[in-house]
């Protein structure tokens, strides 16, 4: 009786294919959008997760002045980088200490000029943010000692500067400081927050101190904690460790900040999922819309086929069988617009990620949620046209013109 | 289900002072004001009258499309105006056939279609329906046009269509309302030509209701509505 109906309910759609397009266009639409929302969400968030996973794991950040909100801070004493070795050798489970000090810099090479982030610190930096070299070499204990005028330098740099020039070895002007070229970076493309890794220029820390910054201060420490280790202790014991070392009263607050990077990540993979909720949210308006759209056209059918009705009742059918005629040609009408837009947005989202450079992740449970919502929004939307149909007096609806 | 005593000599239909009112108070319009009709099995009945004279009313009464304000209907016995709108639907699904004015098939449906569709309400299978809807359209005279839709049938054939679609579920009761009304006379004549067939060979009872006296001379009986009463009832050869 039920794939009776539903074959039914299949011939009466294909009498008025435009009819039947134009009504589902909005459930297309709608399950299209929430899909491809979700689709292209899902492969933000993935992408910031291997992000993080590629930033090296148990990573603390200590950066001076007090923590006022995001990115703000005031009443700055800055790091000198005997902070860092007093890190290193006093608190425990403590893997790797990087200083850093950075700065926009242009740099020169023959007439070719490039602005980019110009880093003082030492190798422990690669290994803070898990990073190796291609070709070339890392920085001698005597480079660092004596602040030697050497540089390692990131792809985008390389490429900027160099092009398809040989670049080890070559000389780059930063400023004033002219430095040898001696190591390339591993390319690691863009981090969380969108910004090119491989745009870098790393030089030792007393080299930076003396040549471009002109003072001994630190501007913070990067820090990974030992395998296994808690972070959560580590980040307390240096908290503890640099409020002793700045003479700071127990009524005085922190003027630094110890900062898990994971923390950061993890809000901003926060921040992808909730945008990709609130866009799928917009996205599921259409479909609310689209079932008003399916309602009008049944409502229009019911009254069109009045007639029809009648017959059916006079004959025999009982109000229950005229209702899921109707409500299953809803339906059938609605899912139907269901399985386009899966398929439309699947074909966009493919594209879209290649455009917007994110990885395709392909999500079922949201294919065959979007689809039962389809299926529902029949059921919700066809309910209301169906009843009226039902209830119908076959007198009335036979005598009907 | 409803229970139904077949083998008892009990009419088959049985009007007790009907009456029907549509509307309250002073706007009150009494379509039938007192009905007494008996009908039996194997009768063949014409309904006539005036327009207005509540033959209309008195035949969606009978067919169980509507109940009587007072007085009671009974159909094999049971009585209509205490069922349900189901019960009701039940007793048209299996008992009861209806050739409606006008034809009222089922547009942009074929021929087959529409005759199958009271024995889909009936929950018949699949092959059997088809073949008793074939083998019905052959009794009604459109053997090879089985496929073709209403729009592309002449009224004649239209109308064979609508008594094909009632008599294939071989009902104990066929109603039929002006079956004639748009058709020419030869094909009036081939129309009531069926019926009287359905009537004398099926044992189907008839209950027609028409305008015109020849049409109503194929009938055993004349019922004569006036003014919301049964003014003539008369058999064939005699008058009561």
């Amino acid at each position: 009786m039920l794939w009776n109906t539903i074959l039914l309910a299949l011939r009466e759609l294909k009498r008025n294919v435009m009819r039947s397009v134009l009504t589902i266009l909005g459930i297309v639409i709608g399950v299209g959008a929430v899909i491809t929302m979700v689709t292209i969400g899902g492969g933000a968030t993935a992408q910031v997760k291997e992000q993080i996973a590629s930033m090296g794991s148990n990573l603390l950040m200590v950066t001076p002045g007090k923590r006022l909100g995001p990115g703000q801070s005031s009443g700055t004493v800055l790091f000198k980088v005997s902070d860092g070795e007093a890190i290193l050798r006093e608190v425990s489970s403590i893997a790797v200490v990087a200083p850093v000090s950075s700065k926009s810099i242009q740099a020169v090479f023959g007439n070719e000029n490039w602005s980019t982030t110009v880093t003082g610190s030492d190798n422990e930096y690669l290994k803070v943010s898990n990073r190796s070299i291609r070709t070339g070499r890392k920085f001698s204990d005597s480079e660092l000692r004596a602040g030697a005028a050497v540089c390692i330098v990131g792809e985008t740099v390389r490429k900027k500067l160099f092009g398809g020039q040989e670049s080890l070895g070559g000389n780059i002007r930063l400023e004033k400081l002219s430095c040898q070229v001696i190591g390339i970076l591993e390319a690691k493309g863009q981090n969380t927050m969108g910004m090119d890794q491989d745009d870098i220029v790393i030089i030792p820390l007393r080299t930076y101190q003396r040549r471009i910054s002109g003072n001994q201060d630190v501007a913070l420490f990067q820090v990974s904690v030992q395998q296994g280790a808690s972070t959560d202790k580590a980040q307390q014991n240096i908290r503890l460790l640099m409020r002793e070392r700045r003479h700071l009263s127990a009524s005085d607050d922190d003027n630094f900040n110890v900062m898990d990077m994971k923390e950061i990540a993890n809000m901003l993979t926060g921040t992808t999922q909730l945008l990709t909720a609130l866009l799928s949210a917009v996205a599921a308006v259409s479909l609310l819309v689209g079932g008003i759209g399916i309602m009008n056209i049944m409502l229009v059918s019911v009254t069109e086929r009045t007639r029809e009705i009648g017959i059916r009742l006079a004959i025999g059918a009982f109000e229950r069988e005229v209702l899921m005629q109707f409500l299953v040609e809803a339906v059938v009408l609605s899912s139907f617009g269901g399985l386009i837009g899966i398929v439309l947005s699947l074909t966009a989202s493919v594209w879209l990620a290649g455009m917007l450079r994110v990885p395709f992740v392909f999500n079922a449970s949201i294919v065959v949620v979007a689809f039962l919502f389809s299926a529902a929004v029949g059921v919700i939307f066809g309910y209301f046209p169906a009843l009226k149909a039902a209830r119908l007096d076959p007198i009335e609806a036979l005598r009907y013109e | 289900m409803i229970a139904f005593n077949h083998t008892d000599n009990r009419p088959l239909i049985e009007l007790q002072g009907v009456t029907k009112v549509y509307g309250t108070g002073q706007a009150a319009m009494h379509a039938l004001r007192g009905i007494d009709l008996r009908i039996d099995e194997g009768e063949f009945v014409a309904v006539m009258g005036p327009s207005g004279s509540g033959k209309s009313t008195c035949m969606n009464i009978l067919g169980c499309l509507d109940t009587p304000t007072e007085g009671a209907y009974k159909f094999k016995g049971i009585e209509v105006g205490k069922l349900t709108r189901d019960q009701r639907t039940r007793l048209r699904r299996f008992y009861l056939g209806f050739v409606f004015q006008g034809f009222n098939l089922l547009s942009r449906t074929s021929a087959l279609e529409n005759v199958e569709l009271p024995l889909i309400y009936r929950g018949v299978p699949t092959g059997m329906r088809r073949a008793r809807a074939l083998k019905t359209l052959e009794t009604v005279g459109l053997k090879g046009w089985e496929s073709h839709t209403s729009g592309e049938l002449s009224g004649g054939q239209q109308q064979r269509v609508a008594i094909a679609r009632a008599m294939v579920t071989e009902p104990a009761v066929l109603f039929a309302d002006e079956p004639t009304g748009n058709l020419d006379t030869a094909r009036s004549r081939e129309i009531m030509d069926l019926l009287t067939g359905l009537n004398h060979d099926q044992g189907i009872t008839v209950v027609m209701v028409t305008h015109e006296m020849d049409m109503a001379a194929y009938a055993k009986r004349t019922v004569r509505f006036l003014d919301g009463l049964v003014a003539l009832d008369e058999q064939k050869g005699r008058t009561t």
